[in-house]
């Protein structure tokens, strides 16, 4: 069976959206977001006739596209200084961020949730994976977060590297990848809760 | 006695390493008591399912 794919089915133009959107979250670049779906697109349709339904397109394009992407960010890793990823990531204890909500962690206070920052209940969040806008508010999130806390986080969680693998390729140490990621986290969360999760939380 | 700022960093350690019988155990006992980190908890596991849905392409 060849020829099978359409490529201007509706089908086809929504995955493509969302490899867009995939490399746009991933990378700080658009113009190379562009390139690395267009690329992985042109592999996808020189191949096209070895695929027999739409989801095995779909998670070999997508598996195309998240090399393309790693491959883009070992590169460029290379040229940032570690000095820049490592600066203040050292201790968990002096984080501007972590001191606001949870308080300074000294012998006389315990360091729990601040009233303003306990984190709400999130209503039905699974639902809001089905709207684009969700989408817009996690990639404006992800790109707010600080450039060393960012890195991590997307090599962690989207592009699913495991710590050691991103330790040895920044060249950082475990615990500071830990660290980093609590922090990208614990930012993360806040940013999704005050931009999306926020107005219709019950107060508690 | 573990604090909240440690209990958050447990939580999102836990997708990197095996916590110890201990770690997990304070884990346990403080989410009993303290609904912010019981949230934070399940907020960050959210955070994983949606990075995994952008990864996957179900986001369209």
């Amino acid at each position: 069976m060849s020829a099978a794919i359409d490529w201007d089915s509706p089908d086809l133009v929504a995955l493509r959206a969302a490899m867009l959107r995939f490399a746009r979250i991933s990378l700080r670049d658009a113009a190379a977001a562009e390139d690395m779906v267009q690329e992985a697109l042109l592999a996808a349709m020189q191949a096209a006739a070895g695929f027999d339904g739409r989801s095995t397109l779909k998670t070999w394009m997508f598996s195309i596209l998240r090399h393309k992407i790693v491959d883009h960010i070992r590169k460029s890793s290379r040229e940032v200084s570690r000095c820049d990823l490592v600066a203040d990531a050292d201790a968990d204890e002096d984080d501007a961020h972590l001191d606001a909500i949870f308080g300074k962690k000294t012998p006389w206070s315990n360091a729990h949730w601040t009233d303003e920052d306990r984190p709400a209940e999130w209503p039905e969040p699974e639902s809001a994976l089905e709207q684009k806008q969700f989408w817009d508010v996690f990639d404006a999130c992800v790109h707010r977060l600080p450039e060393n806390l960012s890195r991590v986080f997307l090599m962690r969680e989207l592009l699913d590297l495991d710590t050691p693998e991103i330790c040895t390729e920044l060249g950082i140490s475990t615990n500071n990848c830990w660290v980093i990621l609590h922090r990208a986290r614990t930012r993360l969360r806040g940013c999704l809760e005050h931009n999306w999760f926020d107005e219709d939380a019950p107060q508690c | 006695m573990l604090t909240c700022r440690d209990i958050t960093r447990l939580q999102s350690e836990r997708n990197e390493r095996e916590l110890t019988a201990r770690e997990r155990m304070e884990l346990r006992m403080h989410t009993l008591v303290c609904r912010g980190c019981r949230r934070y908890g399940k907020q960050i596991a959210f955070i994983r399912r949606a990075a995994r849905a952008v990864r996957e392409g179900d986001t369209e």
